[in-house]
């Protein structure tokens, strides 16, 4: 057995008719960017969904750090150093950014039975909360309510809630989704930042994102890895410039999937 | 209101307010003052009806204090809040007509039967969500309503009169009715002391992270269900005390007490106080009952007048008449 913190054997789930992840097997190896691509409906999100704990397998397993995580429930995944991003900005409009990323800081402190201390003058969650608004170049807008953001800050503090973590391993969905260029590319700088220290797996629509950042590639097509490999092999693939890429566009080039 | 604030400078529920008298401190501060000094006004203008009244206000304010901690912060309706006022009372009556008289022992039972009461009840009704929360949370209510009426020992329909207040000692006597003001209003002190307390704290901050976004919460890793339990389970205990203290009050317990009406009116004085702030539900109850005071003196029908005015304040006011003290319109 590998000593991969997350190696991926034969996973499978069907909705209906429909195969959504088809014997998906996947391994990466600690400090890998690895990404995954593939055109709307290739199950990207279930894929997510099935790592993250939200979504059932139906068969083949998911280990984590040597662990079976396969039936573990999601909190249980998270506590074990998994974290992800949601595609769907799911934050806490109302709070500060800074409350925010507390949160998921007080969420890895054991249990918040506590009735009595004011938590937003708690070191312990505070200074690790800023430390992640730091490291996504939010540091400034702290004390900002979420809803005052804008949308490529709000999914900057999607990254800092997951870092806020101390995931082992970080889950990006879609990182880039509704962006404009600008936020897009302050979005780049973040995770290749990010990428220096962690081992991370994002699913992502936008080419240029992936073949510039990521060590590997999958491409999932219909629920089935077609090829996995480096940016460059993963270009010049046939089977993948067919099934996804098209054959005239070179991916280089800026080429966005819509 | 003198100053106009920028609404993206408004310090809003979730973040630090600034250290500056606002309008909506200004008037908690006055509304607190005239809390204080009203036995003396009562005594001066020799007018005992004004302390009765307010020391009326003073206990439902408990009661909807409480009750904003599950519905303000926690973002649960519950709509059978004032079976606890009628546990609180019966566990007063019960035991005073069964011969003890002593507030140490009826007190606690009173918190106790109500904080057990709501882990049965918010065990049951947080599985659910949304209307069918609030279905539940009644339906409850309901049961114990017709509970009470049953109990033919202790007076059934008819209530029952409780012949001698709590006793505690010599430490206090609550015939006195400038004592019983006090302690009521220093009780609903600690109360606002409590829950403010509470939410600052980490507890408090998952409460309210479960009202924004549950979802969310529960993926961050936070078992969200037992948090809001808890939260469900102290919110009932402290009004199962303003209970105690209302029969105390009227020296009479009867089925009306946790009738769903009286339910419906602590969720219009939270909402008319304004929701999830730390003095919206007394300012809301205060409001609430002086209104109801004046408009049965001239008119029959109080509930034509009032009705209509809480339908304003629900459609033109966001948060209640703290919201609008701060200026905040929607």
């Amino acid at each position: 057995m590998s000593s991969a913190p997350l190696t991926i054997e034969r996973l499978t789930r069907r909705f209906g008719g429909v195969v959504a992840a088809d014997a998906v097997s996947l391994d990466i190896p600690p400090g890998e960017f690895h990404a995954v691509i593939g055109p709307n409906g290739a199950g990207k999100t279930t894929l997510i969904g099935l790592l993250a704990g939200e979504i059932a397998a139906q068969g083949g397993s998911i280990r984590f750090n040597g662990k079976d995580i396969t039936w573990l429930p999601g909190h249980r995944r998270g506590q074990l150093g998994l974290a992800r991003s949601f595609q769907i900005t799911s934050l806490f409009p109302t709070f500060t950014a800074l409350d925010n990323v507390a949160f998921a800081v007080q969420a890895h402190c054991g249990h918040s039975f506590s009735f009595w201390r004011d938590a937003r003058r708690d070191d312990e969650l505070r200074a690790p909360a800023r430390a992640a608004l730091e490291r996504v170049g939010l540091a400034s807008r702290a004390g900002l309510r979420v809803d005052r953001l804008s949308h490529g800050e709000q999914r900057q503090l999607e990254i800092a809630m997951a870092l806020a973590a101390k995931p082992r391993l970080l889950l990006l969905d879609e990182p880039m989704a509704g962006m404009g260029p600008e936020e897009s590319a302050r979005m780049v700088a973040i995770l290749r930042e990010l990428k220096r220290s962690m081992t991370i797996l994002l699913i992502e629509h936008d080419m240029e994102t992936v073949f510039a950042l990521a060590d590997r590639i999958s491409v999932l097509v219909y629920g089935r890895v077609i090829a996995s490999g480096e940016p460059e092999a993963i270009r010049n693939d046939a089977g993948v410039r067919r099934a996804y890429l098209g054959d005239k566009e070179a991916p280089a080039q800026g080429a966005r999937h819509g | 209101m003198t100053t106009s604030v920028d609404p993206a400078l408004t310090p809003s529920l979730d973040v630090a307010p600034k250290r500056r008298l606002t309008p909506r401190a200004a008037f908690t501060v006055a509304l607190l003052l005239v809390l204080a000094f009203l036995p003396l006004y009562a005594t001066l203008t020799g007018d005992a009806f004004v302390l009765t009244l307010f020391t009326r206000v003073i206990i439902l304010a408990i009661g909807a204090v409480s009750l904003n901690l599950i519905m303000g912060y926690g973002g649960m309706v519950s709509f059978g809040h004032a079976a606890y006022l009628g546990i609180g009372g019966y566990a007063v009556g019960i035991l005073a007509k069964e011969g003890i008289a002593s507030g140490f022992i009826q007190w606690p039972v009173a918190i106790a039967a109500s904080a057990l009461y709501a882990l049965a009840v918010g065990a049951l009704s947080l599985r659910t969500r949304g209307v069918y929360f609030i279905m539940i949370t009644l339906a409850f209510a309901q049961m114990a309503y017709y509970v009470t009426i049953g109990l033919d020992r202790y007076g059934g329909d008819d209530g029952l009169p409780i012949r001698q207040r709590s006793q505690f000692g010599g430490l206090i006597d609550l015939t006195n009715k400038t004592a019983f003001y006090y302690l009521c209003f220093v009780l609903l002190l600690v109360c606002i002391y409590l829950i403010w307390r509470i939410v600052n704290s980490r507890f408090g901050l998952v409460v309210q992270g479960a009202r924004v976004n549950d979802r969310r919460m529960r993926a961050i890793g936070f078992p969200t269900p037992r948090y809001k339990l808890v939260c469900f389970v102290i919110a009932g205990a402290m009004c199962g005390l303003a209970g105690a203290l209302l029969a105390n009050h009227t020296n009479f317990i009867s089925p009306a007490m946790m009738h769903w009406t009286r339910s419906g009116d602590l969720i219009v004085m939270v909402v008319l106080g304004g929701l999830g702030s730390l003095f919206g539900p007394l300012i809301g109850t205060a409001t609430f009952i002086l209104l109801q005071e004046a408009l049965s003196r001239v008119t029959q029908y109080p509930d034509l007048f009032l009705g209509p005015l809480l339908l304003l304040v629900a459609l033109y006011v966001h948060g209640g008449i703290q919201g609008l003290l701060e200026g905040r319109r929607e």
